[in-house]
C-alpha cells in the first residue's frame, strides 16, 4: 500500500503558523502571564519537529536553512554576554531592569531586559531540540 | 573608571578577536596585532610609574558577586607593577620574536589566543586583590600554560609535558584553594590587603600554620621549586617564544609574586623563614647541579631558571625576618635581601629571555640545539654571540652586567643569614657554603652554554642546515633585552629607586619607609661578597676545564631510575591503573546496573532524609478531598503504567507512557498550574518523538531473562522509590523540611515588573541559575551531535597512539 500524506501536509503547512503565533504569543506574555523563553522555544521546536515528521527532512533544509547548533550557540551568547550588561552600569552580574514606554501603536507597553535573556533561553532550546533530534534521525 | 581592571580584561578580548583577524585579515601578520596589544598596556602601565613611586597605590573595586564577598578588586602597587611590566614588556618583545620565530603554516590564531589568554590571566594573578578572583587567574595562567605546551600536540614528548606540568600546578594550586579557604575561615576577608592588617590576633590560630604551608605549596609548584621542579624541564617542548615567556620570564614567577605578596601576612613567623628559605636553597643548588649533565640548550636553560627560581625565592624568605618581633631596627637590614630579590628576579628576566631567545635562533637556523652536535658558531654567527656572552655573563654573575649587582647583594643577604641564632651555628654557617657552591656550578653551566655553542670546532654534517645569522627580526628582541641587562649595571639606581623601592612598601607595609630601598653600587669595596666571586670565578674555570673528567659522576649519583621523574612516572601509571580497575568494577556498560546506582542514592538520600526529620509525618485529614474526575484521571493513569509492563510491543509502551505524561499535565490544569501544563504538554509531545525517532535503532522488545536475584533487587529498589516519592509528594505540605520561600519573591511586581513570579523567579531573581541551565543544555545537544556524528568509524586510527 502506497501511504499518501497529502491531507496530512496540507493540514500541516496551515497549522504551522498558527503554532509558531502561539510561541510569539507565549514568549511574550511570559512577563506577566504563563509562557516565556523556555515554553516559547519549546513550541517552535515542536512547530518544527512537526514540519521534519510530515515533510522530509531536506525540504525542510531547504525552506528553513539554518544551522540549528548555531542557533543554540547564539542563544547560549546573548544569554551569558547580556548579564554582562548590568556591569556597564556599576550593578552586579545578570541585574535587569525594566521601564515602560509610550510607543506608537502599542500604547505604553513595559519594556525588559528580560525579554532578551528569555529570547536567548528561547534560541537554545530550539536549537538544542532540533539539533538532538536530527542527528539521532539521520543517523541511520 | 576602572582601568586597571580593564587591563586584565582586554587582553581576554584581544583574544576573541584574534581568530577573526587570522581569518579576515591576510596581509598582515596577526602577531603586530598582539604586539599592538600587548606595547599599549606596557606604555599605559609605564605611565604610572611616576606616581607609584611617590608611593602612590591604586585601588578599584568592582562588586561581582557581593553576597559572596567576591569582587573583583584590583590593587596597583609597586609589586604588582613591577610584575606587569614584566608581563607586557616581554610579551612584546616575545611577541616580534615569535612573527619571525614560527612558520605561517602553524595555526597561528591558535598560538596568539593562547598567548593573550596567559597575558590577561597573568595580569589578572598580580592585580587581583581578592584571594578567590587569584585563584582562579592563578588556575588560567596553568590552563593556558597547558595548552601552549601542547602546541605541537601530534607529538607525543609535547602532550606529556603539558600533562605533566599540568597536574603538578593544578594540584599545587589546589592545595592554595584550600589554604585561601581557612585564611578566609580565619579572618572573615578575602581581601589580601584587609588580611595584613587584621592577621596579627590569628597568629595562634591552629589554622595559621596549615594555611601558610597550602599556599607555599601553591607558589612551590608553580615556580618550579624542588621537588616539584620536574615539569619545568618536560614543559621545554613547547615552542622556543612559550619557553622564553612563560617558563623563563613571567609565569613561574607568579609563586615568587606570591610569596612575595604574603610575606606581610605571614613575615616573621619562623615555620615560613625556614620553609622559603631552605627549598630555595636547594632548589638553587639541585637546579645548578643538573644543569651542567644537560646535553640540550633549552634543558640547561630550564634548570638553571630552576635553579634561579630558587635563588630568588631564598632571598625573600630571608627577608621575612625583618617582620620578625614587631619592627626592630637592627633587623631592617633584612629586607635589603627583598630588594635583591626583586632586583635579581628583574635581571633574570632579562638575561634569560635573551638566552631562550638566543637557543631559538640557533635551533631555528641549525635545526638542532645539542651541544654534542653545535661547535664554532662564533664566527658564523657573531651577533647571537655576542648576546649570549651578555646573558650568560650575567646570569654567571660577572661585571659588567647587572647579574653581577644582585649577585654580590645575594651573597649579602646569605652572609646576613649568619648572624640569625634560630640554630646551631654550624648550620646557619651551612646555608651560605651552599649558595656559594651553587654560584660556582652556575658559573659552570654559563661557561658551558657559551663555549660549547660557539667556540670549539664547527661540525657541519651534524647539523640540519649550515650555519649563518638570523634574520633581523629574530635578533632584534633578544638584542633589547641584552641592552637592558648592560644598561642596569651602570644605571641600576634609576630602577631601584623608581621601581623596586616601591614594591618594598608592599612587601613591608609594617616599615616606614625611610628604612627602604637601597643605594646600588658596582664598586663596594673589597669585601667578602667580592671574595667569593672571586672564588667562583676560579673555582668555577677550574670545574669547566676538567669537566670531562668528572662529568661520569652524574650517572653513579644521580640513576635515572630514582629521580623524582621516575618518582612521577610511576605513580602516574599506577594512579591510571588503579582508577581503571576502580571505574571498571562499576561502570559495567549495563543500563540496568546505572538505573540501580542512580535509585539506591535517590533512596539513601531522600529516603534517609525523611527519616532522619521525621518529615514523612504528615495528617492526610486536612487535604482536600479528591473529587470523581481526579479519580478518573488517576485510575486511567494507573491502569496506563500497570499495563505498560504487560504489553507485548514497543509501540505501545512507548505511546503508554505519554499518557502517563499528558495525565499529568492534566493534573496541572485542574490544580490550576498553567504555566507547568503548558511545559509538560509540548515535553511530552516532543519526547514522544524523540522516543519514536530512537525507535529504529532499539533492538527487539522481548521478555527479559535475567538472574533472579537481580530481579528480586529491581522489585524492591522500585518498590522503594516508588513508596518514597509519594511519602515526599503527600509530605511536602507539612512544611517540616523547609520554610516557605514564597514570601521572599512576593514583590515581584515592585522589583522586576512581573506579575509572572515564576518567570521573575526564572529570568531575574535567579537568572544566574538559569543562565547556567541554558549553557548546561547547550553542552548537551552538542555532546549527543558529536557522538552521534563524530563517533570514529571502523579502521581509523585513534589518534593518540601517534
Amino acid at each position: 500500500m502506497k501511504t499518501n500524506n497529502v491531507i496530512l501536509r496540507a493540514v500541516v503547512k496551515l497549522v504551522v503558523f498558527i503554532i509558531l503565533t502561539l510561541a510569539v504569543y507565549l514568549f511574550l506574555s511570559g512577563h506577566h502571564s504563563p509562557g516565556g523563553g523556555f515554553i516559547g522555544g519549546l513550541v517552535v521546536a515542536a512547530a518544527l519537529v512537526l514540519l521534519f515528521v510530515s515533510f522530509d527532512i531536506e525540504t525542510v533544509r531547504g525552506a528553513i536553512p539554518f544551522d540549528f547548533k548555531k542557533v543554540a550557540a547564539l542563544g547560549a551568547f546573548i544569554s551569558v554576554t547580556t548579564g554582562f550588561g548590568s556591569l556597564l552600569f556599576g550593578e552586579p552580574f545578570l541585574s535587569q531592569t525594566f521601564a515602560y514606554f509610550d510607543l506608537p501603536f502599542f500604547g505604553e507597553t513595559e519594556l525588559t531586559t528580560v525579554t532578551i535573556f528569555e529570547a536567548g533561553v528561547a534560541l537554545v532550546v530550539v536549537g538544542v531540540v532540533v539539533t538532538i533530534i536530527l542527528s539521532i534521525v539521520e543517523d541511520v | 573608571m576602572y582601568t586597571v581592571n580593564l587591563a586584565i580584561i582586554i587582553p581576554f578580548l584581544a583574544a576573541m578577536i584574534v581568530p577573526i583577524i587570522y581569518k579576515r585579515i591576510k596581509g598582515i601578520h596577526v602577531g603586530w596585532f598582539v604586539f599592538l596589544v600587548s606595547t599599549a598596556l606596557f606604555l599605559y602601565l609605564v605611565s604610572y610609574i611616576p606616581n607609584i613611586a611617590s608611593g602612590e597605590t591604586y585601588l578599584y573595586t568592582f562588586e561581582w558577586i557581593p553576597s559572596y564577598n567576591i569582587n573583583f578588586i584590583t590593587y596597583l602597587d609597586g609589586l604588582s607593577l613591577i610584575f606587569a611590566l614584566l608581563i607586557t614588556g616581554i610579551g612584546s618583545l616575545v611577541t616580534i620574536y615569535s612573527i619571525y620565530y614560527l612558520s605561517s603554516e602553524e595555526n597561528l590564531s591558535h598560538f596568539y589566543t593562547y598567548l593573550l589568554l596567559f597575558m590577561g590571566a597573568m595580569l589578572g594573578v598580580v592585580f587581583s586583590d581578592n584571594i578567590m578572583v587569584l585563584y582562579v587567574f592563578w588556575e588560567l595562567t596553568s590552563i593556558s600554560s597547558f595548552l601552549l605546551i601542547a602546541f605541537w600536540y601530534h607529538r607525543k614528548s609535547s602532550r606529556d609535558g603539558a600533562q605533566k606540568s599540568l597536574l603538578i600546578t593544578i594540584s599545587g594550586g589546589f592545595g592554595m584553594l584550600v589554604g585561601f579557604i581557612m585564611l578566609y575561615v580565619m579572618t572573615g576577608t578575602m581581601s589580601i590587603r584587609e588580611m595584613i592588617t587584621t592577621i596579627s590576633g590569628f597568629h595562634d590560630h591552629p589554622l595559621f600554620i596549615p594555611a601558610m604551608l597550602l599556599i607555599l605549596l601553591g607558589a612551590f609548584t608553580k615556580s618550579a621549586q624542588y621537588p616539584f621542579h620536574i615539569w619545568l624541564p618536560t614543559a621545554m617542548e613547547a615552542p622556543t617564544p612559550v619557553s622564553a615567556y612563560l617558563h623563563s620570564a613571567t609565569m613561574v614567577k607568579a609563586g615568587i609574586y606570591l610569596v612575595a605578596r604574603f610575606t606581610p601576612v605571614f613575615g616573621g613567623e619562623l615555620t615560613w623563614f625556614w620553609v622559603v628559605t631552605i627549598v630555595g636553597i636547594i632548589t638553587l643548588f639541585w637546579g645548578s647541579f643538573n644543569a651542567i649533565r644537560q646535553t640540550d640548550l633549552k634543558a640547561l636553560l630550564a634548570y638553571s631558571t630552576i635553579s634561579q627560581l630558587g635563588m630568588i625565592m631564598s632571598m625573600i624568605g630571608i627577608s621575612s625576618v625583618a617582620l620578625r618581633h614587631g619592627h626592630s631596627m637592627n633587623m631592617v637590614i633584612y629586607t635589603q635581601a627583598a630588594f635583591a630579590a626583586i632586583f635579581h628576579l628583574i635581571n633574570h628576566s632579562t638575561f634569560k629571555g635573551a638566552l631562550f631567545m638566543v637557543v631559538g635562533i640557533v635551533d631555528h637556523e641549525l635545526g638542532t640545539r645539542d651541544i654534542r652536535r653545535l661547535g664554532g658558531l662564533a664566527t658564523l654567527m657573531p651577533i647571537t654571540f655576542t648576546i649570549s656572552i651578555i646573558g650568560s655573563f650575567s646570569m654567571a654573575g660577572l661585571p659588567p652586567f647587572n647579574g653581577f649587582l644582585s649577585k654580590e647583594m645575594f651573597f649579602t643577604s646569605i652572609l646576613s643569614v649568619r648572624e640569625l641564632h634560630f640554630t646551631s651555628e654550624v648550620w646557619m654557617g651551612l646555608i651560605p657554603v651552599v649558595a656559594w657552591a651553587a654560584s660556582i656550578l652556575t658559573f659552570v653551566y654559563c661557561m658551558i652554554f657559551v663555549f660549547k655553542t660557539f667556540l670549539g670546532k664547527y661540525q657541519e654534517e651534524k647539523l640540519e642546515h649550515p650555519a649563518h645569522e638570523a634574520p633581523f627580526g629574530m635578533l632584534f628582541s633578544p638584542i633589547v633585552l641584552g641592552l637592558f641587562v648592560i644598561l642596569i649595571f651602570f644605571f641600576p639606581n634609576v630602577l631601584g629607586n623608581y621601581v623596586i623601592k616601591p614594591a618594598m612598601y608592599s612587601i613591608f607595609p609594617q616599615l616606614g619607609a625611610e628604612d627602604l630601598g637601597q643605594h646600588v653600587s658596582a664598586w663596594h669595596g673589597f669585601n667578602l661578597e667580592l671574595k667569593m666571586t672571586i672564588g667562583v670565578i676560579v673555582f668555577g674555570a677550574f670545574l669547566f676545564i676538567f669537566l670531562r673528567h668528572w662529568k661520569g659522576l652524574y650517572n653513579w649519583i644521580l640513576p635515572e631510575k630514582l629521580s623524582f621523574n621516575a618518582l612521577y612516572g610511576n605513580s602516574l601509571e599506577l594512579i591510571e591503573k588503579v582508577s581503571k580497575i576502580i571505574t571498571n568494577s562499576y561502570m559495567t556498560g549495563h543500563l540496568r546496573d546505572y538505573m540501580v546506582y542512580i535509585y539506591i542514592f535517590f533512596i539513601i538520600a531522600v529516603g534517609g532524609t525523611l527519616l532522619n526529620t521525621k518529615a514523612f509525618l504528615f495528617d492526610i485529614e486536612q487535604y482536600s478531598t479528591v473529587t470523581e474526575f481526579e479519580w478518573l484521571i488517576t485510575i486511567a493513569m494507573i491502569i496506563a503504567a500497570i499495563s505498560m509492563l504487560l504489553v507485548k510491543s514497543r509501540l505501545t509502551a512507548i505511546l503508554l507512557n505519554s499518557v502517563l505524561g499528558y495525565g499529568v499535565s492534566i493534573f496541572f490544569v485542574i490544580f490550576r498550574a498553567p504555566d507547568l501544563a503548558l511545559t509538560q504538554t509540548v515535553i511530552e509531545t516532543v519526547t514522544t518523538v524523540l522516543f519514536l525517532a530512537a525507535y529504529y535503532f532499539l533492538p527487539e522488545w522481548k521478555k527479559e531473562d535475567s538472574k533472579k536475584r537481580s530481579k528480586i533487587v529491581n522489585g524492591i529498589v522500585s518498590v522503594a522509590v516508588g513508596v518514597i516519592f509519594t511519602t515526599i509528594a503527600l509530605a511536602v505540605q507539612n512544611g517540616k523540611l523547609f520554610e516557605s520561600i514564597s514570601s521572599f519573591y512576593e514583590n515581584a511586581y515592585e522589583l522586576a515588573g512581573a506579575t509572572n513570579i515564576v518567570n521573575a523567579i526564572l529570568g531575574d531573581f535567579r537568572a544566574f541559575d538559569t543562565m547556567l541551565e541554558v549553557v548546561v543544555l547547550l553542552i548537551a545537544g552538542l555532546g549527543v551531535y558529536t557522538f552521534i556524528k563524530l563517533k570514529a568509524r571502523k579502521g581509523d586510527n585513534p589518534l593518540e597512539d601517534k
